[in-house]
């Protein structure tokens, strides 16, 4: 054992590599995108790594391996467990040899996500155990759980941590090398009886499944996961809490008068849950409530417990109108609750301002100086000025291209579905030019299947992919267009330009959307043509390259105008006492305010 | 020893190196430590925080209202959004220079750093005002502010952390060719 500040995400790689995992897939996604990242960067000869196209490639790889007797661990966010359903849901009913660790982080709030799904409802749906961890220590142990009851019961297993887990930093034990598991796998063993499912084999197993998952109810009762924590002698309240609101609960309770303190029942396998060790924590309570995110899964659990077992509790929750039904809890909020609760008169704790403070900027996040994506957008905007169109956007840094002054985004759903609504708005609405835009490792992940189904149903529309040679927003992880993988070979690079070409797109072209002018012309001239029709924006992201020389503004020519503010909302462009300025710290020499100024007041700093 | 400290800032700004020095000199002084940090979208502009809990005893990564003993702001209109974190007698350290968004130049609201520090000076009275636009010209690198920010800080005493337990884990968390540049940062005097 050794001591390491190490992120949550770090941690459950940690502890998948300490369970001798042999193969790590995933796709990337926020608060997720680390697991795999920190495998890969710790990993041994005998663990195999990639970054798939998508989570649904993902999972089957993974499945493959899995079959083969590996023990593998697939990682994604939250909306890529949507991807990955199909095959996962199938999955269930064949089962593992080996082991799998289904790795999801859930985003409450949410802070970095199209949605609030919970992946412990999920699991309830899919009949899947799931791990739900309270700290980055526990993720740690849950994740060597999580490997264990999976090879024990032939079934993937989820582990489900949330932002604040994921992105949380501790000081925390880890295993050493030496007291790593060596896992050799077996190989795969040929058994179409057992691998290949059809209906007579889905109805035998989903029995077996349903034993299982009863079993568990008991044996769950006793892991250490799950545990009460006796409350204060002749109080009848009860707390029940999972993941990060266990912890914010524990703080909390701290500093509430001992006398008062709930009794506390602490959840780590929301599903199948542990319905004895519950029926023990009920007793002799009047009331209790649940502290969770997301959905009120916790909370619909003792409410089933309280009916099957005839028991008289009363249960307060998101339900009952206790609890905030959608965002993240706040210790804050916790405590507040608490207070209540309990009926203690503990005093709020006192702040350091009274006073109330000065207007604040707002600060959305934005596409960085020098962004690429912002050319490409506003060369969209300025070469289709006055006529109906409709801006499909997509899921990545580009979505930003929605914010002011740009306006570039009408419309975003999932990843590659702006083709789709593309196509769609055309069918309905002959007369609307219909955009839609998307990144390069978006193309590959889910918009070719897109690509098809327009060529094929004879749609009229221009796709825009602004392939700027990295998976950006999620930390820059290679994908097939970069020709590298994250086993740090170098591959052949995936053409977008053949792909489109290859399913029939007629026009395709290639353009920097840095040259101004000629990415306007090109706008022009490719969305004027039948059809399905392509551009592809290339110009690489600003932070994988060295930037060029940086710009200032020649207050003798410039007029004021703010042209250059008002048309590209380039975060390295402001206003100092009325005059523009260029923030020498963020410029990344792009040229674009320069290639716009109508009195040629931009150059570039000669040092 | 228990501290809970509040570093904010704009995306970019470098808050996450900072914390992960902050919270490897604790631990060399054989302190838990636990963080949150702002990871994803924000990243690109918006408003970014890290928590820091040093000490024993405690369980949530994030921190309670009216409990931070100290808020290192990167900008200063941050560090006043994050106030009332702070515990009534809590010391506050800021850069002065103020990172104007997008958003303010467009929508024509004059955002000044000056007004937000002469609302701190009123409100808090443990205030350190840092220039940091000209300590970064003086170190000759806009990526320093970080650590000059953080030698300040923890010269005030308040984190319980001397300047020596910083430069001696600085090796460990920065690549050995900043590790001058950073090591001139943090003991840069203003």
């Amino acid at each position: 054992m050794h001591k390491e500040f190490i992120m949550g995400n770090a941690a459950i790689a940690m502890g998948a590599l300490a369970s001798g995992v042999n193969l790590v897939a995933g796709y990337p996604g926020t608060p997720s995108s680390e697991v795999l990242e920190t495998v890969a960067k710790k990993r041994k000869a005998g663990t195999y790594v990639e970054w798939s196209v998508n989570e649904k490639s993902a999972m089957e790889v993974a499945a493959g391996a899995a079959y083969a007797g590996a023990r593998v661990m697939v990682t994604m966010k939250q909306v890529g467990l949507n991807v990955a359903s199909d095959p996962l849901m199938s999955l269930e009913y064949i089962g593992v040899k080996g082991a799998m660790v289904v790795l999801v982080a859930d985003d409450p709030g949410p802070i970095s996500s199209q949605t609030e799904q919970d992946t412990r409802t999920f699991a309830m749906y899919s009949k899947l155990p799931c791990f739900d961890p309270s700290s980055v220590a526990e993720a740690y142990q849950m994740v060597q759980d999580a490997f264990a009851l999976s090879e024990k019961y032939g079934t993937p297993v989820f582990l489900r941590p949330t932002t604040r887990v994921c992105h949380a930093y501790a000081s925390i034990d880890l295993k050493d090398e030496a007291e790593y598991q060596v896992h050799q796998p077996e190989g795969f063993v040929k058994d179409s009886k057992r691998w290949v499912i059809f209906p007579r084999l889905a109805f035998a197993n989903h029995a077996k499944i349903e034993a299982r998952n009863d079993g568990l109810k008991t044996e769950f009762a006793d892991y250490a996961g799950n545990r009460i924590t006796e409350g204060a002698p002749g109080v009848r309240k009860g707390v029940v809490a999972g993941g990060i609101s266990y912890a914010y609960v524990q703080d909390a309770l701290a500093k509430l008068p001992a006398e008062v303190r709930p009794r506390l029942l602490k959840i780590g396998t929301p599903f199948p849950f542990p319905e004895p060790l519950a029926c023990e924590f009920l007793k002799g309570l009047d009331e209790v409530l649940v502290f969770e995110e997301l959905d009120p899964v916790l909370e619909r659990a003792l409410l089933f417990t309280i009916g099957h077992n005839s028991l008289n509790t009363k249960i307060l929750g998101k339900l009952s109108g206790s609890q905030p039904r959608s965002g993240e809890n706040t210790i804050d909020g916790v405590l507040n609750s608490l207070r209540e609760f309990t009926g203690s008169s503990v005093p709020m704790q006192e702040c350091a301002s009274k006073e109330l403070p000065p207007q604040l900027p707002v600060r959305p996040p934005v596409l960085c100086a020098g962004c690429p994506h912002r050319a490409s957008f506003y060369a969209v905007k300025r070469a289709m000025a006055g006529k109906k169109t409709i801006f499909c956007g997509d899921i990545g840094c580009y979505t930003l291209g929605n914010a002011q002054p740009l306006d570039m985004c009408d419309t975003c759903l999932c990843m590659g579905a702006g083709l789709g609504i593309a196509q769609g708005v055309g069918h309905i609405e002959p007369d609307t030019e219909c955009f839609a835009f998307v990144g390069d490792s978006t193309f590959f992940a889910s918009a070719i299947t897109g690509v098809v189904n327009a060529v094929y149903n004879q749609a009229r529309m221009t796709l825009v992919v602004l392939d700027n040679s990295t998976t950006a927003m999620t930390g820059h992880q290679p994908h097939p267009g970069t020709g590298k993988t994250l086993m740090g070979e170098v591959v052949a690079k995936i053409s977008i330009e053949q792909v489109l070409k290859g399913i029939g797109v007629t026009v395709v072209e290639t353009v920097d959307p840095l040259e101004h002018a000629k990415a306007v012309a090109t706008v022009k001239r490719v969305a004027a043509e039948p059809g399905v029709k392509a551009i592809i924006f290339k110009s690489p992201c600003i932070a994988i390259v060295p930037p060029h020389e940086k710009h200032a503004v020649d207050d003798a020519k410039c007029v004021k105008c703010k042209r250059c503010i008002k048309e590209l909302g380039c975060p390295a462009l402001y206003l100092e006492g009325g005059a523009v300025r260029i923030d020498q710290a963020l410029c990344t020499g792009c040229t674009l305010c320069a290639q716009i100024c109508p009195t040629h007041a931009i150059g570039a700093c000669h040092e | 020893m228990n501290r809970n400290i509040v570093l904010c800032g704009v995306g970019g700004q470098g808050t996450v190196l900072a914390s992960k020095l902050l919270a490897a000199a604790a631990m060399a002084r054989g302190l838990p430590v636990m963080s949150a940090e702002t990871i994803g979208m924000a990243q690109r502009g918006g408003c970014v925080f890290s928590n820091i809990r040093l000490g024993e005893g405690v369980h949530s990564p994030m921190i309670e209202k009216g409990t931070a003993d100290l808020i290192l702001g990167f900008e200063p209109g941050e560090a006043v959004r994050m106030l009332p974190f702070l515990k009534p007698d809590g010391a506050v350290v800021t850069n002065a220079c103020a990172v104007v968004p997008a958003s303010a130049s467009l929508s024509g609201f004059d955002y000044r750093g000056e007004t937000m520090v002469e609302y701190l000076q009123k409100a808090v009275k443990k205030l350190v005002v840092v220039d940091g636009q000209a300590a970064c010209a003086a170190l000759g690198s806009p990526r320093v502010l970080n650590m000059v920010l953080l030698g300040v800080a923890v010269r005030t005493g308040e984190l319980g952390l001397a300047l020596e337990d910083l430069l001696e884990v600085l090796p460990s968390q920065v690549r050995p060719q900043f590790v001058e540049l950073n090591r001139k940062a943090l003991t840069f005097n203003l």
